[in-house]
C-alpha cells in the first residue's frame, strides 16, 4: 500500500511518523518547523493518536521521556533554540535508556538568530549536547522522500538501541515541495519492550519496573556500579558506530576533489558536481546520511589517495572538523560556509555556481 | 492482660510498602510515614496494580524504594510532564501520581507542575514540604519560612530579598482545572489520619476523572534543620503549621 503526494519536507516528517506507528507527538511551536507540529495537530487526533501542544521545549522533551517509559513510540520536532532547551533530558534519556525521535529543523544562530535555513547545530547533535558526554544517532535527509524514510528508520534505531535518535534537517529541506511516496519501510523485527513501565497488572512477570535517569547513582540489577553503566553505554555507542554508519558517494573513485556535505548543501553540491564534470574537472561527493556515526574511514581513504576536500556546510565550520579528523592532515581541506551565501541577509543561500567557483579555484 | 488478647488487627502492613526502604532516609525523616499512608490509600482504593509513580530528583526519589509500584524517575522538576505523557499514552487506563519535594515541584519544576494543574491533567501530585532542599544540604526552598535560616539564607529568609514562600494548595484552588487540593501534616496521629484521608480523596478525584489533585505534606528534616526529631515536631506544630495552614482548599466533583 502506498500513496503518492506532493508535499513539503516538514509534512513528510508526519507521514513518515504515521508509517512508523508513532503513537504520540508532543511539540511546541517554533519556526521553521511549524508545519510539522500543525500536521500532527491536524492528522493525529482523527486517527486515534495523540497530539499534544506543550508549554515549552523543556516540557516537550520530558513528555517524550514519560511516553517512552510507557513503551509508546513518541516524537517531537523543534528548531535550534528549542533544541538547546531539550539538552538536559536528552542526556537523561540516554541514561535511562529510553527511545524517542527528535526532528531538528535547523535555523541560524547564535541566539535567537534567524528563522531561516542554516546548519549550525551539528556540534550539539553529534557531540552529545547535554551533560555528561553521550552519543545518539543523527540522520540527515536531503529530500522530502528521504525525510519520510529516515523518520521511520529513526524509530527503528531508537527502539533497537533504546537511545534517542535525531533527524537533522534544515529550513530548505523542510519547506521544499517534492513528490512523496508514502509507504511503510520494513527494517525487521525488534524485541518486545519488556522494560516498559505499564503498571503491575500489565507486567507479564508481575514484577514492578523502575526506569530512572539516575542509573549509576545507586546500584541496580542491570548496572550494579557507575562504571558498569558506562561500560554498557560505551558498548552500545560502539555497536551503533559499527552497524549504523550511512553515507552516499558519487564519482569519488577518480576524484581529485571530494565535496562533503549533508542536508540542503548536498543538493547544491550535486549540481556543482555535474557542472564540474561537464568541464572535465574530476570532482566527487560524499553525502552524509548519518552525521553520527561519521564516515571517517571513507574520507581517510580518499585523503590517502591524494584527493583534496571541499566541505560545503551552511555554518562557520562544524562538520568541517569531522572531515579534518578523517583526513588526519594527509590532504588539503577547504571550506565553503555561510560567508559564501549570495546575500548577507538571513535569506542568503549557497548556490551551485559559488561552489563551482571554489572548485575551479582549488583545482 | 485479657484486653491485649482481645486486640484485633485493624490494618496490616501494606503489601506495597518496602519495610527496609526506610533505611535510606535520615533519622526523624517522615518520608516513611507518608509512603506507608500512601500505600494504604492505594490498597484501600484497590488501584495499586494499575498505578504508576513518577519520582522527582532529591529526597523525594526515596519513594521509589519505599513504595513497590512501577516507577519512573523524571528529570529534576519534570515529574508532571512525564506523568502527563504516561496518563495520555495509556489512554487514561492508569492511575498516575507524582511524588516530589518542594524544590522539585515548586522551584525548578514550577512550569511543569502549574501547567498540569491549570490544564486539569488527570494526575495526583504528592508534594512533601520540608521547607528546604534536603539532599543538597539545607538550602532555601520556595517553602522556606520568612526568617528561617538555611545555608543560602544564613541570616534568615528576608522578605525584601527572597520574597514570599509558595502556597501551592491555596493558589491552585483558584485554577479551573484543579479538583482537589489539601495540606496535611504528620506530627500527630490525628494529622497522619487526616493526611491519609486527603491522599485518598485526591486519588479518588483521579479515579473519577474529575481533574488535577494535589496534596502537600508538611514534613521534618532533622539534619538540615539542625534539630532532633522531637524538636522538629515541636517546630512543625509551633512555627510551620501556623504559616502553612492545614486542611482542604478545594474539593469539587465536577470542574466548572
Amino acid at each position: 500500500m502506498s500513496e503518492k503526494l506532493f508535499v513539503i519536507g516538514n509534512e513528510a516528517v508526519g507521514w513518515g511518523a504515521l508509517m512508523a506507528d508513532c503513537d504520540a507527538f508532543f511539540g511546541y511551536p517554533i519556526t521553521p518547523q511549524n508545519e510539522i507540529t500543525e500536521w500532527f495537530a491536524r492528522e493525529y487526533p482523527t486517527r486515534g493518536k495523540i497530539f499534544f501542544q506543550t508549554t515549552s521545549e523543556t516540557s516537550t522533551i520530558n513528555m517524550l521521556y514519560g511516553g517512552a517509559a510507557y513503551g509508546a513510540r513518541v516524537m517531537t520536532a523543534t528548531s535550534s533554540p528549542g533544541w538547546a532547551l531539550m539538552q538536559e533530558t536528552m542526556s537523561h534519556m540516554v541514561n535511562a535508556e529510553l527511545p524517542a525521535v527528535i526532528v531538528l529543523v535547523q535555523r541560524g544562530g547564535p541566539g535567537q538568530g534567524t528563522t531561516r535555513q542554516a546548519q549550525m547545530d551539528y556540534f550539539t547533535v553529534t557531540r552529545g549536547g547535554g551533560q555528561g558526554g553521550y552519543k545518539n544517532i543523527v540522520l540527515c535527509p536531503a529530500s522530502v522522500q528521504e525525510t519520510h524514510d529516515l523518520v521511520q528508520l529513526a524509530f527503528f534505531l531508537a527502539d533497537k538501541y533504546r537511545n534517542p535518535v535525531v533527524v537533522l534537517t534544515d529550513a530548505v529541506i523542510g519547506v521544499t515541495t517534492e513528490n512523496l511516496e508514502v509507504r511503510r519501510v520494513d527494517f525487521g523485527s525488534l524485541p518486545a519492550k519488556d522494560w516498559a513501565v505499564r503498571g503491575l497488572e500489565n507486567q507479564p512477570d508481575g514484577q514492578s519496573r523502575l526506569l530512572t535517569c539516575s542509573q549509576g547513582y545507586g546500584p541496580n540489577l542491570t548496572h550494579p556500579t557507575f562504571l558498569a553503566l558506562l561500560t554498557a553505554l560505551d558498548k552500545k555507542y560502539k555497536m551503533m558506530k559499527e552497524a549504523e554508519l550511512r553515507y552516499e558517494t558519487h564519482q569519488v573513485e577518480d576524484a581529485e576533489l571530494v565535496l562533503v556535505a549533508y542536508g540542503y548543501p548536498s543538493r547544491v553540491c550535486h549540481e556543482a558536481l555535474e557542472m564540474a564534470r561537464n568541464e572535465g574537472l574530476k570532482v566527487g561527493l560524499v553525502r552524509l546520511i548519518t552525521a553520527w556515526p561519521f564516515p571517517y574511514q571513507v574520507v581517510g581513504e580518499r585523503a590517502q589517495k591524494g584527493s583534496k576536500f571541499l566541505v560545503v556546510e551552511d555554518s562557520l565550520g562544524q562538520m568541517l572538523e569531522d572531515v579534518k579528523l578523517g583526513v588526519e592532515g594527509k590532504s588539503e581541506v577547504c571550506f565553503l560556509g555561510t560567508f559564501a551565501r549570495h546575500l548577507p541577509t538571513e535569506t542568503g543561500l549557497i548556490f551551485p555556481e559559488r561552489v563551482m567557483e571554489e572548485i575551479r579555484r582549488i583545482l | 492482660m485479657s484486653e491485649i488478647a482481645e486486640r484485633k488487627l485493624v490494618r496490616s502492613w501494606p503489601k506495597l510498602f518496602q519495610r527496609f526502604g526506610i533505611l535510606i532516609a535520615c533519622p526523624g525523616c517522615q518520608y516513611g510515614i507518608a509512603a506507608r499512608l500512601f500505600c494504604e490509600s492505594m490498597e484501600e482504593l484497590g488501584i495499586e496494580r494499575r498505578t504508576i509513580g513518577i519520582a522527582g530528583i532529591g529526597c523525594s526519589s526515596a519513594a521509589m524504594v519505599l513504595i513497590l509500584t512501577d516507577w519512573v524517575q523524571a528529570a529534576h522538576g519534570r515529574a508532571c510532564d512525564a506523568a502527563t505523557a504516561i496518563k495520555r499514552v495509556s489512554r487514561g487506563r492508569l492511575i498516575v501520581f507524582t511524588w516530589q519535594g518542594d524544590g522539585d515541584a515548586l522551584a525548578i519544576g514550577t512550569e511543569s507542575t502549574i501547567h498540569a494543574a491549570v490544564r486539569g491533567e488527570r494526575i495526583t501530585v504528592i508534594m512533601i514540604n520540608n521547607g528546604n532542599f534536603g539532599t543538597t544540604g539545607g538550602q532555601m526552598a520556595p517553602t522556606t519560612l520568612i526568617g528561617q535560616k538555611t545555608t543560602t539564607t544564613p541570616y534568615g529568609r528576608d522578605l525584601k530579598v527572597e520574597g514570599y514562600p509558595f502556597y501551592a494548595p491555596e493558589y491552585m484552588a483558584a485554577m479551573k482545572g484543579v479538583a482537589y487540593t489539601a495540606r496535611g501534616a504528620l506530627n500527630t496521629p490525628a494529622n497522619c489520619q487526616r493526611t491519609k484521608d486527603y491522599m485518598k480523596r485526591a486519588l479518588q478525584k483521579q479515579i473519577d476523572d474529575v481533574g488535577f489533585s494535589y496534596v502537600e505534606i508538611l514534613s521534618a528534616c532533622p539534619p538540615d534543620w539542625h534539630l532532633t526529631p522531637l524538636e522538629c515536631q515541636e517546630r512543625i506544630a509551633k512555627e510551620v503549621i501556623p504559616a502553612f495552614p492545614l486542611g482542604e482548599f478545594k474539593d469539587v466533583d465536577r470542574l466548572e
